[in-house]
């Protein structure tokens, strides 16, 4: 059974039409990373998942129920949510805060400690919310979606304001969650730390469907090429590779398809004045830019 | 059940932390206090006069503080925690909108009348002690009634308040507009009132026009204060609803009217409104 199921949602505000068309099936387990630029309809989407709106059309189902339902209720215990820019209560400590949280799902007390504990909060746990940083408020707000256990967590720029080694063991606290069961969608700006960790990519523009599949699948898709920078002076490519590259002051920049490379690299190598090779690999970034301009485009056209 | 239960005690819980508690106890047991010791200081004496003089006094003050410190109180409610983010949060929670702003708004209620409670307790304990003329069984009577009523206006405010709370987007606003809210019931209505009575030179509709004081939830309550005691004369302005006698009953329930109805719109309007 399918944990999300998005069929044909539209979702449409006095003036803006913010969903146009979206299909959405999420497995048990998985981890999908929702991308676009801002208004694109990610967040939209979310609270659509969540149940906090209804779609104009179309239909949204979670674990098989309308989450904006009169069975919504129950459903609601095996959610985590964490949005953006939350500051709760800035007069509570953070052991407060998570305490509230926890009686309103009604979860044992026992599990606050141990969630501040986890995301890494016990020392400020007696501190009041209004003397903690950023990062820490993110950190809480993690504490909180993670109450309960939840089948599915929805995280909304979770790494926002937090340092490289926090984002690590975030993303690592992510992946022990899938490893429990657990269903993830994760909303982020900050592509680059997240493409390791997600099975699945979800890419939207202005409401619609732009790119979706897994990391392999999309640089399939995309067949956006492979860049190499050599290093090295007085180099001569073999004629076939000449028309792809480009001469720059420290080497030479060239640019083949993914299923050229090794065949390139084979070349490169026999040649002895090359110093250092760079390989790059398209990422989710460029991924998402190939997306983004092909359909601003579109859009222009 | 359970949740309303933990929002109202966080509220509560709030209240006692942000001093709020403290603050209103102490504002009130002061002015009552100190209204029935200096009450008859106009008249060349200090020393405690009769309760019910004090109790009359109290009550055309309350009329101005009770309102506006409700209406603090609250004024933010919804739209504070919508601002902190907390709102979208609570709404993914096990939790209808009604059963939180039911719980909130009870938070509020009791931190208003445990608040009320204490400030005018301790102002009658301090008056049953010191003045030789007003004994503890004198005192309890009259006392709890204007403690009740007291209570009364302070959630029909709360209450107000909740609706200015639930239909704004930002605290600012709902800030003005509680100030414009008391404004108009504290100053702007009786004035309203008295500027048409003089400008139709009395010539009004006796039978009726009396009735328009039940149109204001702080003339209701002085009204019902005034017409407890039974020796305290209608003056000035409150002396328009001579003509109508209400009856205490009456008073009583178009407070509670007054309060049930925001309440009510409160719920509806936080139902209906956008997150």
């Amino acid at each position: 059974m399918s944990i999300v199921e998005l069929s044909n949602v539209e979702k449409h505000y006095q003036n803006v039409h913010a969903l146009k068309q979206l299909n959405l099936s999420l497995n048990q387990g998985e981890i999908l990373g929702l991308f676009g630029h801002n208004g694109a309809g990610k967040t939209t989407t979310i609270k659509l998942i969540l149940g906090l709106i209804k779609p104009s059309a179309g239909q949204v189902q979670v674990f098989g129920e309308d989450p904006a339902g009169d069975n919504a209720y129950h459903l609601r215990r095996q959610l985590g949510f964490l949005q953006e820019n939350v500051s709760f209560y800035q007069q509570l400590t953070g052991l407060e805060v998570v305490s509230y949280f926890a009686k309103l799902k009604g979860c044992d007390k026992k599990q606050c400690g141990e969630l501040l504990e986890q995301v890494g909060l016990s020392h400020a746990a007696k501190r009041r919310v209004k003397t903690y940083s950023k990062g820490m408020r993110q950190r809480l707000g993690l504490a909180q979606a993670l109450l309960g256990e939840p089948k599915l967590l929805l995280l909304d720029e979770p790494t926002v304001g937090l340092d490289p080694i926090a984002t690590q063991d975030f993303y690592q606290s992510i992946a022990q969650l899938k490893a429990q069961g657990s269903t993830v969608i994760l909303c982020s700006h900050m592509l680059a730390g997240v493409e390791k960790y997600i099975d699945r990519a979800l890419i939207l523009g202005q409401g619609k469907l732009l790119a979706e599949g897994s990391l392999k699948q999309l640089r399939q898709q995309t067949d956006l090429p492979v860049s190499l920078h050599i290093y090295g002076s007085n180099i001569t490519l073999p004629k076939q590779l000449q028309d792809k590259a480009t001469t720059q002051d420290d080497g030479i920049h060239l640019q083949v398809s993914p299923q050229q490379k090794m065949a390139t690299l084979r070349q490169i190598m026999m040649l002895s004045e090359v110093d250092n090779i760079d390989l790059h690999m398209p990422s989710l970034d460029d991924i998402y830019m190939h997306y983004m301009t092909d359909f601003q485009q579109k859009e222009h056209r | 059940m359970q949740a309303i239960f933990t929002v109202a005690n966080k509220e509560f819980h709030d209240g006692l932390r942000n001093r709020w508690v403290v603050a209103i106890s102490l504002i009130f047991a002061l002015l009552a206090t100190g209204l029935a010791y200096f009450g008859a200081a106009a008249s060349g004496q200090a020393g405690f006069t009769t309760l019910s003089s004090t109790l009359v006094s109290l009550a055309s003050l309350a009329v101005f503080i009770i309102p506006l410190i409700a209406l603090m109180l609250a004024y933010d409610a919804v739209v504070g925690e919508d601002e902190n983010g907390t709102l979208l949060l609570l709404m993914t929670y096990p939790l209808s909108r009604w059963q939180l702003i039911v719980g909130k708004m009870l938070g509020h209620w009791l931190i208003m009348a445990f608040s009320t409670i204490c400030g005018f307790g301790l102002s009658a304990i301090i008056i049953a002690v010191f003045s030789d003329t007003t004994s503890w069984s004198e005192l309890l009577g009259p006392y709890s009634f204007f403690i009740i009523c007291a209570i009364l206006l302070g959630w029909i405010f709360i209450a107000i308040a909740y609706v200015i709370s639930a239909c704004v987007s930002e605290k600012s606003k709902a800030a003005g507009i509680a100030l414009i809210v008391w404004f108009i019931f504290v100053l702007m209505f009786d004035l309203s009132l008295l500027g048409l009575l003089v400008s139709t030179e009395g010539n009004v509709n006796a039978q009726l026009f009396p009735y328009l004081l039940l149109l204001n939830p702080t003339d209701i309550f002085r009204l019902l204060i005034i017409g407890f005691f039974a020796d305290q004369q209608l003056s000035g302005f409150m002396s328009i609803a001579q003509y109508a006698h209400f009856s205490t009953p009456l008073l009583f329930a178009s407070l509670v009217i007054w309060f049930i109805t925001p309440v009510l719109l409160a719920i509806s309007l936080f139902n209906k409104r956008k997150l």
